[in-house]
């Protein structure tokens, strides 16, 4: 019945095994038909407390209510069997498997032996005509946009029976328009009696589609308010516990020389699709350079290329003036070139290592921190450690823990620290803010501004379009591995003209286009 | 108690357990096998330490170990999982025999030639599986293992073809050149310099590993390969330098094997310290100063084991079987863990209890 709970999370505690207290004590109700959205910085807990209403993790301690029934939730077979669905961050999707596929996996109807393809497609199509979610049925999961993916996990938790949704972050990978498009889907099954629970720390989101907000801060409940009541400023400072600056103050740029030169950039995969075109521009010192576009349109692969993690195919890449082609990583490097890497946990550190080793694994052919022989400066090392953890405020118990006992955003400020400390003149910065909460953002925005205005190249790709209209100064969009568009100066456009871009709706001519090289 | 703490509690308590359900079985098997199970038991575990020559078995037969332990360490740091210990040892050990018989030389020179001959076949062979691995991505899991026995029949094909004791009906080779074996240093048993030099070589692994800058990036690059690369190392040439040290490590202790408790080559078969190595690798727990004390207690088993086949109507292949059931444990990561989680969960709510009685006083 609407109006009443459904359900109730009740002081819970959760430590992991290495010791990090990642829900100290949550209480959560969400009440039957409405969509709650938890709200909390990276590493409050959000996820972890999630994790455990859908099986994936135990509670220390508390108990879980579910229509006012006391429940253990032992597996996720188990939550969705009590009626519970979860979309999480990343698509848990087969992508060699059709849309149906996917959809009737774990539960397929069966005729005799073998499946009822002619029952599973029916059930489908009803599902996704009712609630108005359309994908192409047979179309191979690969072979969709993020978008449609993302609707295939919903219509797979509606079809699995869920009456409680979790979204995790669902706009992190959404365009505008795209976000729109959910915004009003995700209503109608409200509409219909679902319950939504909406994970997100994107303010303006919690406002346009919420009912209520439970905010979280550090393990902690901070408060449930109705959305209506509270306004973003306190919102935000509930969740970081003080006040954040949500617009950033920039100065104006003062561009210098050329810092990156791309000229007719091109670079296939493994079975030699282009994923870039031929691609141009020219990135300066003292700006800000932003690259846009829907993920897997070639921003990878650029930064890739740029960092010579890869290699390409045709075309050139100067920086600061030198042809990189023949570099290896650490010359690269050796040129002051520093490189923010899109995924940190895969690429970006080495978990089982202190804090300390990973903030200056760069350096170690560094006299400071290697002698002359090969022995290692133990205090030399040790006095930088500190004054990493110092400058860069990462929060942690001591520096000799392992990196991965740390939230996302101080695993995030350790490799700023690493990638920042070697005084670079050029920084290629892969979504250096995915993950991380609102606190950590906010210093890591301020850093690359700052880099930008001591006179230093930033070449910033985002997913984050607030992001990137804040921070860059010119902003090019990336479409199926070209260049769709681009904007001398980004302080004219919204983020609704870049969406156009992204998606390929829409695309600048030659000569629009051809400016971003003069 | 601290989170640190309580790990080093449990997996103390984890080794401790491991030994005595260890021994437990030994006892169990020993009741089920033997006639005269308490005389069988007393010479397994408190023959070992009844005279002066059996606790010498004890250190000769660790000897070994310490070398192939050590190997295995340094590889699987790297991340990578190449056996050549074994074939690695037994190379040392056939290029030691040769260089001994062959190239006459002045004592001391001799001997200390003789081990880095077989350093450097230790190095070679274990470089084949990192080259194909690096230039082509062949499973170094599964080259190691076969080029094992391509070393194994290369260094009875020596002794067979060029070295051979025309006199012995087995295969033996020649008499092994005087002024090239290992001296004796503790009278009344055989152990021998090479004891001396396996523990020096454990310190050396340690500043290896952690004080040193190869160590370093042996350490990330074993960690994260994606990472070493990111930030500018040559992953593949660490790895491939780790086996290469590895190899090495391994061989120098065949040719000290042989030189120090032998006169001549007579193996027939790859003796297997390079599998027991990776036990005792397991139960040092990634420490390079604990290799000796874990390569002790095995060869303390395998001692007890000799001595109750010898003393009573139980097989020393028990000692097989012990083996492989203390690998099986110490493998067990989930051992324990209930307790381990009860105890974290504690030392963190001490932790918060303690913050937030900071923040009152403040």
């Amino acid at each position: 019945m609407p109006g009443t709970e459904i359900l109730r999370m009740e002081h819970i505690r959760k430590v992991y095994s290495n010791g990090v207290v990642a829900n100290s004590d949550i209480t959560f109700a969400v009440n039957h038909g409405e969509i709650h959205a938890l709200s909390g910085e990276n590493g409050a807990g959000k996820t972890t407390l999630m994790k455990m209403l859908f099986g994936e993790e135990q509670p220390t301690r508390g108990d879980i209510y579910i229509n006012g029934e006391k429940t253990v939730i032992a597996s996720p077979t188990a939550a969705i069997r009590m009626g519970i669905g979860m979309v999480h961050q990343h698509f848990m999707l087969v992508p060699s498997l059709t849309v149906i596929e996917n959809m009737i996996l774990g539960m397929e109807p069966r005729k005799g032996l073998i499946i009822d393809q002619k029952l599973a497609e029916r059930q489908v199509a009803e599902i996704s005509e009712k609630y108005n979610l359309i994908v192409p049925p047979h179309a191979k999961v690969q072979d969709l946009t993020v978008g449609q993916k993302q609707k295939v996990e919903i219509l797979k938790a509606l079809l699995h029976g869920a009456k409680i949704m979790i979204l995790d972050e669902p706009t992190a990978v959404l365009t505008p328009q795209e976000t729109r498009e959910l915004f009003h889907e995700l209503k109608i099954l409200r509409d219909s009696g679902y319950t939504i629970i909406f994970i997100s720390h994107k303010l303006n989101e919690v406002r346009e589609l919420c009912d209520r907000i439970t905010i979280i801060r550090r393990g902690q409940t901070m408060g449930v308010y109705d959305v209506k009541d509270v306004d973003e400023e306190e919102i935000s400072h509930l969740m970081v516990g003080r006040d954040v600056a949500l617009h950033l103050e920039k100065k104006p740029a003062h561009q210098g020389e050329a810092a990156i030169e791309v000229e007719g950039l091109t670079v296939r995969n493994i079975i030699g699709q282009k994923k870039l075109d031929g691609i141009s521009f020219r990135a300066m010192r003292g700006e800000v350079f932003g690259v846009a576009g829907v993920e897997g349109n070639g921003q990878t692969e650029l930064v890739e290329a740029l960092s010579r993690n890869m290699d390409f195919h045709g075309g050139s890449i100067r920086i600061l003036g030198k042809d990189i082609s023949g570099m290896s990583i650490r010359q690269l490097r050796a040129q002051k070139v520093s490189h923010i890497p899109e995924d940190r946990m895969t690429t970006g550190i080495a978990g089982a290592l202190s804090i300390t080793e990973n903030a200056m694994a760069d350096k170690s052919y560094n006299p400071e921190f290697c002698g002359k022989g090969t022995l290692l400066r133990k205090k030399n090392i040790k006095a930088y450690g500190q004054k990493m953890v110092e400058r860069y405020h990462i929060f942690c118990k001591d520096l000799d823990v392992a990196i991965s006992s740390l939230s996302g955003g101080n695993i995030q400020k350790v490799v700023l620290a690493r990638e920042l400390s070697s005084d670079p003149e050029v920084i290629i910065a892969d979504q250096p803010t995915r993950g991380v909460d609102v606190g950590a953002t906010e210093f890591i925005r301020k850093e690359l501004l700052r880099l930008r205005d001591e006179g230093k190249c930033v070449f910033l790709v985002s997913s984050d379009l607030n992001e990137l209209l804040g921070l860059a100064d010119r902003l090019i969009v990336l479409c199926g591995g070209k260049i769709a568009a681009y904007f001398p100066d980004t302080t004219a456009i919204t983020e609704d003209d870049v969406g156009q871009y992204m998606l390929g709706l829409d695309r600048q001519s030659e000569q629009e286009i051809a400016e971003v090289t003069k | 108690m601290t989170l640190k703490k309580a790990n080093l509690l449990v997996d103390s308590v984890k080794m401790l357990l491991v030994i005595v359900v260890a021994l437990v079985l030994v006892t169990g098997i020993v009741f089920a096998v033997s006639s005269e199970p308490s005389n069988a038991l007393y010479n397994f575990f408190i023959g070992p330490f009844l005279s002066l020559r059996r606790v010498g078995n004890i250190i000769e037969g660790a000897c070994p170990l310490v070398f192939t332990a050590l190997a295995v360490m340094i590889i699987f740091r790297a991340g990578q999982f190449s056996m050549i210990s074994e074939g690695a040892f037994f190379m040392g050990a056939a290029i030691a025999m040769a260089v001994s018989i062959a190239v006459p030389m002045p004592t001391g020179i001799h001997a200390v030639a003789c081990l880095l001959c077989a350093a450097a076949g230790g190095a070679l062979v274990a470089s084949i599986p990192a080259f194909l691995k690096k230039l082509w991505s062949v499973s170094e899991v599964v080259t190691s293992i076969m080029l094992n026995y391509v070393v194994q029949y290369f260094a009875i094909y020596l002794v067979t073809y060029h070295f051979r004791e025309m006199q012995s009906s087995s295969l033996a080779s020649l008499k092994l050149a005087e002024t090239s074996l290992l001296p004796g240093i503790l009278p009344g048993t055989n152990v021998h310099l090479g004891v001396i030099i396996a523990i020096l070589m454990c310190v050396f692994c340690w500043f290896l590993i952690y004080r040193s800058r190869f160590g370093y990036q042996l350490r990330i690059t074993g960690c994260n390969p994606s990472f070493a690369h990111y930030v500018g190392l040559k992953e593949t040439g660490v790895m491939v330098g780790a086996q290469v040290i590895a190899g090495a490590i391994a061989g120098m202790g065949g040719s000290i094997e042989l030189l120090g408790m032998y006169t001549r080559f007579k193996w027939t078969e790859t003796p297997g310290y390079g599998w027991t190595g990776i036990v005792v690798a397991l139960l040092a727990k990634d420490n390079p100063l604990m290799v000796p004390l874990a390569a002790a207690f095995i060869a303390y088993i395998n001692t007890g084991a000799n001595i109750m086949a010898m003393n009573s109507d139980v097989s020393s292949e028990m000692a097989q079987i012990i083996q492989g059931v203390i690998m099986l444990l110490i493998a067990s990561g989930a051992l324990l863990q209930r307790w381990r989680q009860k105890l974290i969960d504690k030392a963190a709510e001490q932790e918060q209890a303690a913050a937030a009685a900071e923040q009152v006083q403040a």
